[in-house]
């Protein structure tokens, strides 16, 4: 090696060099927008392409928006105010809004009925939902059904306390005889559930007050929101657990059981939820005995719920799937029998992998619930399209409506989707 | 050397008889006789697909055998799955890739089976979980989630959450082969000294080093069979058959 060529490779700093921020344009907005919007003269021309859309969509709306009549009584009305400007008449809104809410035949005095079981929904909901708030909260869940169809449907209150003291008899009688057999356990809580019910179902029509504290609201005068609300909440709560034990049933060493999961399964997801209503609508009552009214909101909610539990089933089957074998064997290796198993190791892994994926189907199910109008239930949906429409005051109000639906559902699915997303992030725990 | 204070009891840990295994028609296992005694430490080699791993997979039933029996402390292992039950919790087992429970923390894989299967107090689990943790040293990690571990560190964990169980035998399923070099040492360490308190163990594995240091039996399998058991001495250094010597010459030639 030359002296020279040494020379010019060896370095030693004399000076620190001070930090200096970096130029304006490698910084804040500036270096947003360029990276971002005009980054080259194809994303730049896409950039304005894009805000004139903006602009155009805008100049349509906002007026529409803001001339917007909310205090009159009907179309003809609304018209005559705008005198031929753009506008909406968002007065079908304020005029109809008990209607869109809780359907047209709900007695207007017992709004605060379904008003106070939604709220109380929020209470119920959140042991479930946040992992650290004690898990004694968890009575509020376990009670709220009862507590929700008291106050929605009224009637006696003896109703509800049956259904109560069935299920409460059901795990008596499973905790008695789970110790010495499974099946034994499955079919004692069955039998004593049942028994409870009947006896109870006896006892309670018998002693029903002529006049109970609360009215009682039959099935059939639900509607508006309130119906889908009542639908999507059941469904997706009974669907998900119902969607778990056929994922775990199909999986199972026993073929009875496993054949029975695949074949409903397959079955579900082979037919379209329109025609499961339509059977529950029509069809369901010729294999019932003749005389027994089934509710037909039980009914329906017994198709959606199987309906969305196969689809949810084959999102967790997914979840198991990708687990690796190894987790099965590490339990069982510890000496887990296959409850314990499944519950502490298999499942919490399974449901946070498929947490989009059952997030996805809740929010469909959520929304399919407006399939209930074609059935002829006045539903949202079926509110606007029937009742609304039909009406002299209202005839040709679609925007209106139909946005203010969309409004409600948006709400709500973009909740369900936004706490997912939350859920996912607190659950992870950094590993591959 | 600490062989020497290695005490093997008379009593018989586990017993093997004329067991064979199947893989539909492949024939994994065949005629596999093997007793261990209390406190014994054997190391089983063999090339890949001997069946070495499917062997000690039976023995807590993670794999079922068809023919033959396999007694483990007294303990006849049947389809029953309570009595498969007693005998996994009596045998701690460590895997090859770990298995840890990755939505666990430390703490939390090393007490779970404790609480649910040994039905023991959250505290005393957790005392004992420390107790292990610190001997395997890694008691300062017991809040992280294994994710944030390095492997060395992962299987040692294995190791405690095994031990918390206070199982009379341990099974090791290559429990180093999927570590890089510098982590194998802790691993083994940590193994040597689980030996030295008298556990009775079984490992798979190719640490030859780890097999002259501690096994006092070396069993070589090939093609579903035991080929050949010795002492280490005399099996490192005095091979009867063709196959060890073969085996042999090709893991330590290089």
């Amino acid at each position: 090696m030359s002296d020279t060529h040494a020379q010019s490779v060896a370095f030693v700093r004399g000076t620190e060099i001070p930090p200096s921020p970096p130029p304006a344009t490698q910084r804040g907005a500036v270096k947003w927008l360029r990276e971002n919007l005009f980054s080259s003269w194809a994303n730049a021309l896409l950039t304005i392409a894009a805000l004139y859309v903006i602009y155009l969509v805008a100049v349509a709306v906002l007026p529409w928006l803001v001339n917007g009549v909310w205090t009159t009584t009907s179309l003809t009305a609304c018209r005559e105010v705008l005198q031929g400007q753009v506008g909406a008449c968002f007065s079908v809104l304020t005029e109809r809004w008990n209607q869109l809410l809780f359907g047209f035949k709900y007695p207007s005095d017992q709004y605060w009925r379904p008003g106070i079981a939604f709220l109380l929904l929020f209470a119920a909901a959140a042991p479930v939902m946040f992992f650290k708030l004690p898990r004694k909260l968890l009575i509020i869940t376990a009670l709220y059904p009862f507590i929700a169809y008291y106050l929605i449907w009224g009637g006696t209150i003896l109703t509800p306390l049956v259904a109560l003291l069935g299920f409460v008899a059901g795990y008596l009688g499973y905790a008695r005889l789970v110790k010495q057999n499974f099946a034994a356990g499955f079919f004692a809580a069955i039998a004593a559930a049942a028994l409870t019910w009947w006896i109870g179902g006896m006892i309670a029509e018998a002693v029903a007050p002529a006049r109970p504290w609360l009215e009682e609201v039959p099935s059939r005068d639900m509607g508006g929101f309130m119906l889908n609300m009542i639908l999507g909440v059941t469904c997706v709560s009974l669907s998900i657990p119902l969607g778990i034990l056929l994922a775990l049933g199909r999986q199972s060493n026993l073929p009875l059981i496993k054949w029975t999961c695949v074949v409903f399964i397959e079955f579900i997801r082979g037919v379209p939820l329109i025609t499961l209503l339509f059977v529950a609508n029509v069809v369901l009552a010729y294999f019932l005995p003749p005389g027994t009214s089934f509710d037909l909101i039980l009914r329906v909610i017994i198709m959606i719920t199987m309906f969305s539990s196969a689809y949810i089933a084959e999102v967790i089957r997914g979840g198991l799937a990708a687990l690796p074998k190894g987790q099965y064997e590490a339990g069982d290796s510890l000496g887990l029998d296959y409850p314990q198993a499944m519950r502490l190791i298999i499942l919490p892994q399974a449901l946070k992998i498929s947490i989009p994926g059952i997030v996805n189907i809740a929010v469909g199910l959520f929304k399919d619930t407006t399939l209930v109008s074609v059935i002829s239930m006045f539903d949202l949906v079926g509110m606007i399209r029937g009742p609304i429409l039909a009406s002299s005051e209202w005839n040709g109000v679609y925007w209106e409506l139909f946005g203010f639906a969309a409004l409600l559902f948006f709400v709500v699915c973009y909740g369900i989707s936004q706490y997912s997303q939350w859920l996912e992030r607190q659950l992870s725990t950094g590993h591959r | 050397m600490a062989e020497a204070q290695m005490k093997v009891s008379d009593e018989v840990a586990i017993s093997i008889r004329k067991m064979n295994k199947w893989y539909g028609s492949f024939h994994v296992l065949r005629d596999i006789d093997l007793t261990v005694n209390r406190g014994e430490r054997i190391v089983i080699c063999g090339p890949s697909g001997s069946g070495k791993s499917t062997l000690i997979r039976c023995i807590n039933a993670l794999e079922e055998h068809q023919t033959g029996t396999i007694e483990v402390d007294g303990i006849k292992l049947s389809s029953d799955i309570k009595n498969i039950d007693k005998i996994r919790r009596e045998v701690g087992m460590c895997f090859q890739h770990f298995n840890l429970f990755p939505h666990l923390t430390i703490l939390e894989n090393c007490t779970l089976a404790p609480i649910w299967v040994r039905k023991i107090t959250k505290r005393e689990a957790e005392e004992t979980a420390m107790h292990f943790l610190e001997k395997v040293k890694i008691p300062d990690q017991a809040h992280k989630y294994p994710g944030q571990l390095s492997g060395g560190q992962q299987q040692r964990v294995a190791i405690a959450r095994s031990l918390c169980m206070k199982p009379r035998i341990m099974l090791f399923d290559e429990p180093t082969s999927a570590l890089d070099p510098e982590m194998i040492k802790e691993v083994l360490d940590t193994m040597i000294e689980l030996a030295e308190e008298g556990m009775t163990m079984i490992c798979v594995t190719h640490e030859m080093g780890f097999a002259r240091q501690v096994a006092n039996r070396v069993i070589f399998m090939d093609e579903g069979q035991i080929v050949e058991q010795n002492e280490p001495e005399e099996f490192f250094n005095n091979p009867k058959s063709e196959r060890t010597k073969l085996f042999l010459s090709q893991i330590l030639g290089h």
